[in-house]
Parts: C-alpha cells; sequence; structure tokens
C-alpha cells in the first residue's frame, strides 16, 4: 500500500498534466503488475464496492476513536471529507497494510458480500492495521469516492511512456471492460498483441457537435449524411465464435438484446458493426423512454423483447473476418457494410445514406427529421478513416436541438412547491484539462417522476458533502443536456455557461469516460 | 443571604474587562488600562492610555504600538495590585513574551491564557500551567482534527523539501507569520541547511528586535534586492502571506508552502493553493486544550477565538461549566 500511498501524495502536489504524466509513469515502473492494473483501475474510475455507507462509517469513527457522534459529524462538515475526518481521527498507527492488488482482492472485496457485523469489525481492524499515513487511502477505497484529478488520456500517455508503446495501441487495449490483474497489466503494455479477448471492441470514433451550418464543410460531394438515431451507441461484434455486444460506456449488454445477438450469429462471416441500438415500433423508431426499458433490465425477459422491440442501424464497418477495416476510407467500410448485411434480416439493418447534392436539400430534411423519429442528421466525410476518441474535423453531429453536451451530475438541491422535498434541482459538469469536474449548467428536472424519485434515492445515499441545502453527490450519472448556446462567464469556475440549459435524457448507458471535456464546450464559445 | 460575586473578568464592547481591577485584557476599542497578552496586531491594538505587558515582550509591543505608548513592564511571576485584585504574568509559549494572565480576587483565581501552546520553541519561555477557578482559554484549533505532528518530524520534512526544491532549481519560498512563526522557523532551521534562509523585509526587521535581546536566530540574510537569474534556486525563503503576487513572481522558478495549522486539513491545503503545506502551529491543538484545561482544574472554562462551540459542549458533556466568549481574535495567520 506504501506505493499507493506515495504515488497519491506526488499527484496531489503535481502542477500540470507533464508532471502527473511522469509520476505515473514512475509509479508503473515500480510496481508490482497486480498492483499497477488496479492503479490504472482506480485511476480509470473503478470502485471497489462501497462496504459501509456514511453513517456506519462515521459510527465506527466514534467507536473507535472514543469521541461522542455529534463530534464526528461536526469534524466531518469542518474536513469536508468523511475518509479525511477518519484519517485525522483513528488514534495510533499499525504496522501497515498489503499491497493494493492483496488489500483489495483478498480483504475489500470478498467483505462486500459478508453480514454488516462482519464488515464493521472488519473496517475496525483494517483502520487498526493501517500506518497513520495510509488510512486517508485506505478510506477512500472503503467509501468509493475517488477524484484523483487524472484523466484518461493521462493514464493512457504514463502507460504509453512507461511502456514505449502508441498511445493508440494503449487506448485500444483499455477499451471495453478492462479488468485490472497481473496478467492483464502485461498485455496492456506488451510489444504483441498475445491471444487478444476476441470480445474486446474497438474505441470508438465520436462526432463532434457541428458548429454552424454545413457551408463551411465546402463541397457536400465529399459527405455523406445519415439519419442521427435517436438511440444508443454500440458495437456488435462477432469473431471465431464469440458474440458480444457493447455500449459506448464499456458495457457488455448482448444479454440485454437477445435478438440482436441471434441477427450477429446470423451474418455470413466475423464482423464488427457499429452502429446504433433503436426502439422501434411498427415501422418507424420509437422513443428512447421506451428503449430505456430495455436497458434497466440486466436480462431482458422474453415478454418485454416481444413488447419493446429493438433494431441495430449499422453504419459502419470496423473488422471483416478478421482485418482491421478503420484505417480504410469510409466509403470503401459502407460498401463492404452492404455486402454483409445483404441478407440480414430487419433486426440489423443499414443506416441508408441521405440523398442530397446540396447543403439545402440537407437541410431540409434535417428540418423535417421529427416526422421520421430521428433527432438530426450525421455528416462524414466520405474518405474518412475510423478514428478514436472524439477527433473534430471528419465526423459531426447536426442536430435539431441546437447543442447538446453529456455532463456529469455534481450537486443537487431540493425543489419547491410539489416537488418540494426531492432533489429536482441539479448541477451538471464537464471534464475540465485536469480530469477535474467542471461545474457548467444548472438544470430543474426534466424527468418523469419514477426517475425523480429513484434519482433522489441514489442522491441521498451518495452525498459526498452538504453545503445548506445543496449536496455535492458521487459524480456517477451522466445525463444529455441540451441547450441553446454558450456565453463567457467570470462567475462560473468553468468561463463558460451554457444558456437555457435542459435535461434531455438520463443516459444511464454512458459512463464517466462519455462525459464531454470543456474543450468541446470551448470550440462552440468560439463560434 | 450571600451576594454574588461579581465575576472577576466580563466580556464588554471593548474586550475582556475585570471589573474589580479596572483594566482590559486585549481590548479591541481603545481603553485607559489594558494588559497585553502578546504584540499579534489582534491582540495589541494602539490608543489605549496605558499599557502593561510582559518584559520579555516589550520590545516586540513597542514595535506595534510606537514610541509614544505608555507600556509598563512586568517580569515573569511579578504580582501587582490593581485596585481590588492581584495580577501576575505567565509564559504561554505562543511567541516570544507571550503572556498568560492569572488574577486573584478576593474568592477566586482566574487565568486567561491568550494565544498559547505546549509544544517547546526556542524563542520563547515554555507555558507555564496555573492552576484556576475559572480559565479563559484561546480555542483557535479546537476540534479533534487538529493534533500536530511533532515540530522535529515538520522540519525535517521542510529541509527535505528544500533539498528537492534545489535539485530542480527552483526557490522555495515559504509564507510563514512574520512575528512569531519566521523566528521559531529561523532559530529551528537556520543551522541546519547549506546556505543562510533568505527573508523578506518585514520579517527581517523583526528578527533584528529578536537578536538585540540575544535570540539566536541561525544563519539569515535579507532577500537581495538584485540577484542574478537563477540565483535563488535551492534556496529557502521566508516571507509572510500577504508577500504573493507581483513579489513572488520577480523570484523566478519558485514553489511555495505554507507553514500553518490549518495545512492539517487537505481541502484547506488546496483551497490555498501552496505547492506544500506544513502542519506548525503556535497554538495549541486538541490534546494540548484538554491537558491544559484539565491541569488547571478549573470548574469553568470560557472560549475565546472562534471555534470554541464543540469543545464547549464536549466540556459540558464531562461535567465542567463552559461557554464560548465571541472576541476579535483572528487566530493563527498563514
Ligand atoms: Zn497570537
Ligand atoms: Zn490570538
Amino acid at each position: 500500500m506504501r506505493d499507493f500511498v506515495s504515488l497519491l501524495e506526488t499527484l496531489d502536489r503535481a502542477r500540470g498534466q507533464r508532471a502527473r504524466i511522469l509520476a505515473l509513469a514512475d509509479h508503473f515502473a515500480r510496481s508490482d503488475p497486480a498492483d499497477a492494473a488496479w492503479t490504472v483501475a482506480l485511476l480509470l474510475g473503478e470502485r471497489p464496492a462501497r462496504i459501509l455507507d456514511t453513517a456506519r462509517l462515521r459510527g465506527l469513527i466514534a467507536r473507535s476513536s472514543g469521541l461522542p457522534d455529534w463530534l464526528v459529524e461536526l469534524c466531518h462538515a469542518h474536513a469536508g471529507d468523511l475518509a479525511e475526518t477518519a484519517a485525522l481521527l483513528l488514534p495510533g498507527s499499525g504496522e501497515g497494510l498489503p499491497p493494493l492488488s492483496i488489500l483489495i482482492e483478498r480483504e475489500l472485496l470478498p467483505l462486500a458480500r459478508r453480514p454488516l457485523s462482519e464488515r464493521e469489525q472488519a473496517v475496525l481492524a483494517l483502520w487498526s492495521r493501517a500506518r497513520a499515513d495510509e488510512r486517508f487511502a485506505l478510506n477512500k477505497l472503503l467509501t468509493g469516492g475517488w477524484r484523483l484529478g487524472v484523466s484518461r488520456a493521462t493514464v493512457v500517455r504514463a502507460l504509453a511512456l512507461h511502456s514505449g508503446r502508441e498511445t493508440w495501441r494503449i487506448t485500444e487495449r483499455l477499451a471495453g471492460e478492462w479488468r485490472p490483474s497481473a496478467e492483464a497489466f502485461r498485455a496492456l503494455i506488451a510489444s504483441e498483441e498475445e491471444r487478444p479477448d476476441p470480445a474486446r471492441p474497438y474505441p470508438f470514433f465520436l462526432a463532434s457537435p457541428l458548429p454552424e451550418g454545413p457551408g463551411a464543410l465546402g463541397d457536400p460531394s465529399a459527405w455523406l449524411a445519415e439519419w442521427k438515431w435517436d438511440g444508443i451507441r454500440a458495437q456488435l461484434i462477432r469473431r471465431g465464435g464469440t458474440s458480444a455486444i457493447w455500449s459506448r460506456g464499456g458495457e457488455r449488454i448482448e444479454e440485454r438484446f437477445p435478438e440482436l445477438l441471434a441477427a450477429l450469429e446470423a451474418l455470413p462471416e466475423d464482423a464488427v458493426l457499429d452502429g446504433e441500438i433503436v426502439a422501434w415500433s411498427s415501422d418507424r423508431p420509437d422513443s428512447f423512454a421506451a428503449l430505456q426499458r430495455r436497458l434497466q433490465r440486466r436480462r431482458s425477459p422474453r415478454r418485454l423483447s416481444a413488447e419493446i422491440p429493438v433494431r441495430f442501424l449499422a453504419f459502419d464497418l470496423l473488422e471483416r473476418s478478421g482485418v482491421d477495416l478503420r484505417s480504410r476510407p469510409l466509403d470503401a467500410r459502407r460498401s463492404a457494410l452492404a455486402e454483409i448485411l445483404h441478407k440480414s434480416s430487419d433486426i440489423v439493418q443499414i443506416s441508408h445514406c441521405l440523398d442530397f447534392d446540396q447543403w439545402e436539400r440537407l437541410s431540409a430534411l434535417r428540418a423535417c427529421c421529427r416526422d421520421f423519429g430521428v433527432e438530426g442528421v450525421m455528416l462524414k466525410r466520405k474518405d474518412s478513416p475510423y478514428r478514436s476518441g472524439r477527433v473534430r474535423g471528419d465526423w459531426w453531429k447536426w442536430k435539431i436541438e441546437p447543442y447538446t453536451v453529456d455532463a456529469v451530475l455534481l450537486y443537487a438541491e431540493p425543489g419547491h412547491g410539489r416537488r418540494a422535498g426531492l432533489l429536482t434541482d441539479y448541477t451538471f459538469g464537464v471534464r475540465g484539462e485536469q480530469g477535474q469536474w467542471l461545474p457548467v449548467a444548472r438544470a430543474y428536472s426534466g424527468l418523469s417522476e419514477d426517475e425523480i424519485v429513484e434519482l433522489d434515492r441514489w442522491l441521498r445515499r451518495h452525498t459526498l458533502k452538504r453545503f445548506g441545502p445543496v449536496r455535492q453527490v458521487e459524480p456517477h450519472f451522466v445525463f444529455e443536456l441540451g441547450f441553446e448556446g454558450i456565453a463567457p462567464s467570470t462567475r462560473h469556475r468553468a468561463g463558460l455557461a451554457l444558456r437555457f440549459p435542459r435535461i434531455l435524457r438520463w443516459r444511464r448507458d454512458l459512463d464517466l469516460a462519455a462525459v464531454s471535456s470543456i474543450d468541446e464546450l470551448r470550440a462552440l464559445l468560439r463560434h | 443571604m450571600r451576594l454574588m460575586e461579581e465575576p472577576l473578568i466580563r466580556r464588554d464592547e471593548a474586550g475582556l474587562y475585570c471589573p474589580l481591577g479596572g483594566f482590559h485584557i486585549d481590548p479591541w476599542r481603545p481603553v485607559p488600562l489594558a494588559v497585553i497578552t502578546h504584540a499579534h496586531a489582534d491582540h495589541a491594538r494602539p490608543g489605549c492610555g496605558e499599557y502593561l505587558a510582559a518584559r520579555e515582550g516589550e520590545a516586540l509591543l513597542r514595535h506595534r504600538l510606537g514610541r509614544e505608548a505608555r507600556i509598563r513592564s512586568l517580569e515573569w511571576g511579578e504580582t501587582v495590585r490593581l485596585r481590588g485584585v492581584r495580577l501576575s504574568l505567565h509564559p504561554a509559549g505562543h511567541i516570544r513574551g507571550s503572556a498568560q494572565v492569572r488574577i486573584e480576587g478576593a474568592r477566586e483565581v482566574w487565568v486567561v491564557t491568550g494565544d498559547f501552546k505546549r509544544a517547546s520553541d526556542p524563542t520563547c519561555g515554555a507555558f507555564e500551567p496555573l492552576p484556576c477557578d475559572t480559565l479563559v482559554c484561546e480555542a483557535t484549533f479546537a476540534l479533534p482534527l487538529y493534533r500536530w505532528p511533532s515540530a522535529e518530524s515538520v522540519l525535517a520534512a521542510i529541509r527535505i523539501w528544500v533539498e528537492d526544491c534545489a535539485r530542480r532549481g527552483m526557490a522555495a519560498v515559504l509564507y510563514a507569520y512574520s512575528l512569531g512563526k519566521a523566528q521559531r522557523l529561523l532559530a529551528a532551521l537556520g543551522g541546519s541547511l547549506d546556505q543562510p534562509v533568505l527573508v523578506h523585509g518585514a520579517i527581517a526587521a523583526i528578527n533584528r528586535l529578536y537578536e538585540a535581546e540575544g535570540v539566536a536566530l541561525g544563519d539569515w540574510e535579507p532577500l537581495p534586492e538584485r540577484r542574478r537569474r537563477g540565483a535563488l534556486a535551492g534556496r529557502l525563503i521566508l516571507a509572510p502571506p500577504s508577500a504573493a503576487g507581483a513579489w513572488l513572481r520577480a523570484l523566478g522558478p519558485a514553489e511555495t508552502a505554507c507553514a500553518s495549522g490549518w495545512m492539517s486539513i487537505r481541502g484547506q491545503r488546496r483551497r490555498r493553493a501552496y505547492d506544500r503545506g506544513f502542519i506548525l502551529s503556535d497554538h495549541a491543538d486538541w490534546p494540548a486544550l484538554l491537558a491544559t484545561i484539565a491541569e488547571s482544574g478549573a470548574r469553568r472554562v470560557l472560549l475565546t477565538h472562534g471555534q470554541g462551540e464543540a469543545l464547549a459542549r464536549f466540556l459540558s458533556e464531562r461535567g465542567l461549566s463552559a461557554e464560548t466568549w465571541l472576541t476579535t481574535y483572528e487566530g493563527e495567520g498563514e
């Protein structure tokens, strides 16, 4: 645990991304691969299950320090952080904790399934074993509230620096559900792909919002346009007998969509398809809310599949019979896609190109996209490769909503009137340069009554800090916000504020990695 | 029927007032007679008719109040009669000349601690525990979160930080209160670094007062006005926290740190945007407050300096009579 603690201290002090990259690379070089693997996982947002809730932890701190409950609570309010409060109040110092991977795998993870009294005993025992300087990190593992100010890009670059591999290769290997282990860490930095996981997805190529009309894109004949479907982005993967469906949030979701899995297995050859899963009713897209009902269930019962049918609208082909096609131009990939889907059932179908030769014609199509149940059009350069991440220039989304952003819920407070007492007033943030969260918008709930109640309950259990009625909550849930524009602001730390923000939807399919960056918003500010 | 005795000290609009003795302690408004615990600005204010203070702190008080102030000094433990009470001053260990005020009436003894600490400090006399009936005690760091590490371990960490800055070609700027904290650091560190410590002008002026009274402050020099580029790499520079901004930028590449009790808490460290925070305080931490209150044997405790509510409740639950008194004392500057 000692190495991990000193890494946290170094990161805490490091100024600038370069310093953080160096500190991390140095740490990876000195650490056992099993421990390094957990460091990577924790930095990427993985958290071992929360073992005790805030109230019980406070109770244990009181018991262990001999202080009354009210005083522990006051100290918590003063320090603002429960993990730190515990670290400062607990007496004495123990002989030290085992290395990170052993602590998590052999002690913390098994503990999560034990009865409460046993968990409490175990936490007390861990506290007395920990050295004073290990307690803060230990408590962070117990409470799950990490905010280390290190972005995914920083971790990737540190791994690249440490291993001498290209950053894209590391990004690719980290895509999907990366599970920490010594083998996984070795594979992450290995020179050759040794037996790659057949179910692994590629990093998604993400479109950027088109800042103004398409006129600036030049000759329309260099561009291809498709509907922007109102569903969730996904990759369908079939490789040598393995089939998988990945959401953009890095989650495997094939059990939720058995009909897509069957259609994928019926394809004439192995392939990796990129597209959108959309709820479908008779001959047109159904609402996103309908799709949410399919997403909420880990396994989709047959009844639900029949009630809410879905389709996969494929718009790209990343791999065909084991050959990576991503560096080929888009129109070549699309012809290959059409060949593969030629005989496919309707359940997996191609997302057709829109027919236009002038921007005016496309603009007119976009204007009536509500009639087609879609949310705008996508514009893709015909010769573009399939890049990774959000790279501006080749792929644009031109939505009916003027602008949207995927933001994380950071603060919540109770509303007034009919919803008094429920947390309905939310503050959302995006990712800053250092990986920190920057608040950019406040919006009242645009959620359904059920969602509000569910979210309220979750927020109360995951409050990190309270400032009067305002709760700072664990950054966890991602929401899609619509807004009219962006204005510079000196009152916001981000230096800008969204104009007329509103909640479009609760994106349970996205995790924190999908949250937009401040740079994406700044790019809009310039226009 | 026994008449209620008037309390030896009460809080009035000017500060802590002793009606039987006709004087105030550390008043925040001008009064005829002010007993001063120490020369920090929030305790020693100008404009009073006459001042009574410890001999050890006289020069510092004079520096604060100016040439015209009428200051009468007492040796440690020397007793004077002020109308109906007997008064004496005793070391508080906070900064040089910092005093506790002991007041003895017909039936009771009261002690006002002023600012105090129990950790050792080479620049001033050690805190003297005094038995009393009522203790008026400071409560700057009165939460159990505040437990100071040993001064030796903090000084060692500061030395390592300076060496680390030297390796990276940076100056090491340490912000510390210019009266007290800075001299404590110099006395403890000055001899153990390769080169003399450089100090900001505000600190140099006070250093000279200390040295004139024979307090050894180790090797230090005023920060030179003109210097070559990079001349400050690896040098420890002491400055008051007010000297940030343009002054700091003119130093060239530098890391900043602060030595204060507030640095115990991560959030406070981060908010203040120093590169490093060292936990070094001239005030009592939670264990020292509890120990001092217990040693005094006081049945009644009055807490000043703002953060007293938690301690008052804690003491009340343990059978003492305790309450807080609102004061304008500011606690520890950073
Ligand atoms: Zn003071
Ligand atoms: Zn004070």
